[in-house]
């Protein structure tokens, strides 16, 4: 399936769906953490998405972005549907460069997950600005661009439970 | 010949067309969440389904202060305690005077023929965490309607006004913060008895007075409280010191920008008060039936919440 030289030489075991589920239930934990400042925290639930809509796309998609999205809004009290939009969009972007991004490095793929996860925040920016609201300070992304230099540590992480034991792989 | 493909390349709807259909549907929940609030049952559930995960959130959080505190040595206990036991002196002393106070009050009241003041509920609830939203200042507290915590109520903490109840689901409520945009708060200026409401100020955490004339008797460090004019918050509450004004002649309006009292951004206990009085019904809910029915619809859209 993934014959990219360089995201992973070794061939993977097939994903638990428990896996993915426990990824995303650890993310969403994250995100209640009660944090000090939110805007210069990254969006951990946005993270896995997008990961797993690029490693699996065929298992993770929309349907799943929209309904963790409407799950975050209702839990943060927000307008209903602005984390479903944003997160749907990340998820379609996923899906589509799923191709593209595995054929680079771990720095390069951070960078086209900064630029997703920046898209999604200008989504939810536009939302508010409809809604009414002022604009927040130019922290609010940070955010992003923080999610994107968690994005190496966090494939390697989502990846262990994928990955045979070497000597194993070896015969 | 048939030219269905195989099996294995069906993969449903195009992505593109997926992501039309969940940004219609994510723009149709906005729009009706916003404009006429007919999601509040699904965000309800959907709230009660994120709980668990909220409460775990909170959990280590509460680990490690059970720890810390542990670990608090001896003479810290010592210290603290003669503290406490000071504060609850002076508090005793203050509690005593306020009840002889009351009690004159009412009595006065009787003389005067005025309706008495019935006592606050009092509800006692621990912050669990902000509101994950940097354009809204709001907090979640662990009280919700099955304690009794009613939409409307005001929070308070141990100096002054925190914000107001605007959300409540089962266990959990939503706080909007006294410094949010949207909150405003009827007041009063302590040293002359001036009425004024107070608008969160945003960002910046703090308060400010609008529409106040620019020669209005208003100066630095005056106290503002409740005046209890709007029935919500209960009068005399604490809400913020006025820290600046600035009077500029192309305005009518001086600019009035105030120090919230309470820690409304720090603080761990709030109290939730709930009056009880039966208030008198609106002006308007006297006026003719047609006129009645239009301002319902109208209420019913500014959302339940007064």
């Amino acid at each position: 399936m993934d014959l990219s030289a360089s995201s992973s030489r070794q061939i993977l075991l097939p994903v638990r769906l428990s896996t993915i589920v426990a990824s995303f239930a650890l993310a969403l934990f994250l995100n209640f953490l009660p944090w000090r400042d939110l805007r210069l925290v990254p969006d951990f639930v946005a993270l896995v998405l997008v990961f797993w809509c690029v490693r699996q796309p065929r298992l993770v998609g929309l349907g799943v972005a929209w309904t963790l999205g409407l799950l975050t809004d209702a839990g943060n009290g927000v307008l209903l549907g602005q984390h479903a939009l944003a997160y749907s969009l990340l998820a379609f972007l996923g899906v589509w460069l799923s191709r593209r991004i595995l054929w680079f490095g771990p720095w390069l793929q951070a960078l086209h997950v900064g630029a997703m996860l920046l898209a999604a925040q200008g989504v939810t920016l536009l939302v508010r600005l409809a809604a009414g609201d002022d604009f927040s300070g130019w922290q609010m992304f940070v955010g992003p661009l923080a999610g994107a230099l968690l994005w190496p540590p966090t494939s390697w992480l989502l990846l262990l439970p994928q990955r045979r034991a070497a000597r194993e792989q070896t015969i | 010949m048939d030219h269905t493909p195989p099996p294995f390349f069906k993969r449903g709807p195009a992505p593109l067309v997926r992501l039309f259909f969940f940004a219609s549907l994510s723009l149709a929940l906005l729009v009706i969440d916003a404009r006429f609030r007919y999601a509040d049952g699904l965000r309800t559930w959907l709230a009660l389904a994120a709980y668990p995960l909220q409460r775990a959130a909170t959990a280590p959080v509460e680990l490690a202060r059970a720890v810390g505190t542990y670990f608090s040595t001896q003479a810290q206990l010592v210290a603290e305690n003669e503290r406490l036991r000071a504060k609850s002196l002076a508090y005793s002393h203050d509690a005593q005077r306020y009840e002889a106070a009351q009690a004159e009050a009412d009595e006065l009241r009787r003389i005067a023929g005025a309706r008495e003041r019935p006592p606050l509920r009092v509800i006692t609830a621990e912050v669990m965490y902000n509101g994950r939203d940097p354009y809204a200042h709001k907090l979640f507290i662990d009280r919700g309607a099955t304690h009794g915590v009613r939409p409307g109520s005001p929070v308070t903490d141990e100096s002054g006004v925190v914000g107001q109840v605007t959300r409540v689901h089962a266990l959990v409520s939503e706080v909007t913060l006294a410094t949010d945009r949207d909150q405003a708060i009827p007041v009063q200026v302590v040293r002359n008895g001036l009425r004024a409401v107070a608008f969160g100020g945003g960002a910046s955490g703090s308060l400010e007075l609008r529409f106040m004339a620019a020669n209005a008797d208003i100066q630095t460090s005056d106290r503002l409280v409740t005046s209890g004019i709007d029935g919500t918050y209960p009068a005399g509450l604490p809400v913020a010191t006025v820290m600046r004004i600035e009077r500029d002649a192309e305005n009518a309006f001086a600019r009035v920008v105030c120090r919230p009292a309470a820690g409304v951004d720090r603080g761990r206990f709030v109290l939730v008060l709930s009056d009880e009085t039966v208030k008198p019904p609106r002006p308007e809910e006297a006026q003719t039936a047609k006129e009645r029915t239009r301002r319902g619809r109208l209420r019913d859209k500014d959302g339940s919440v007064r």
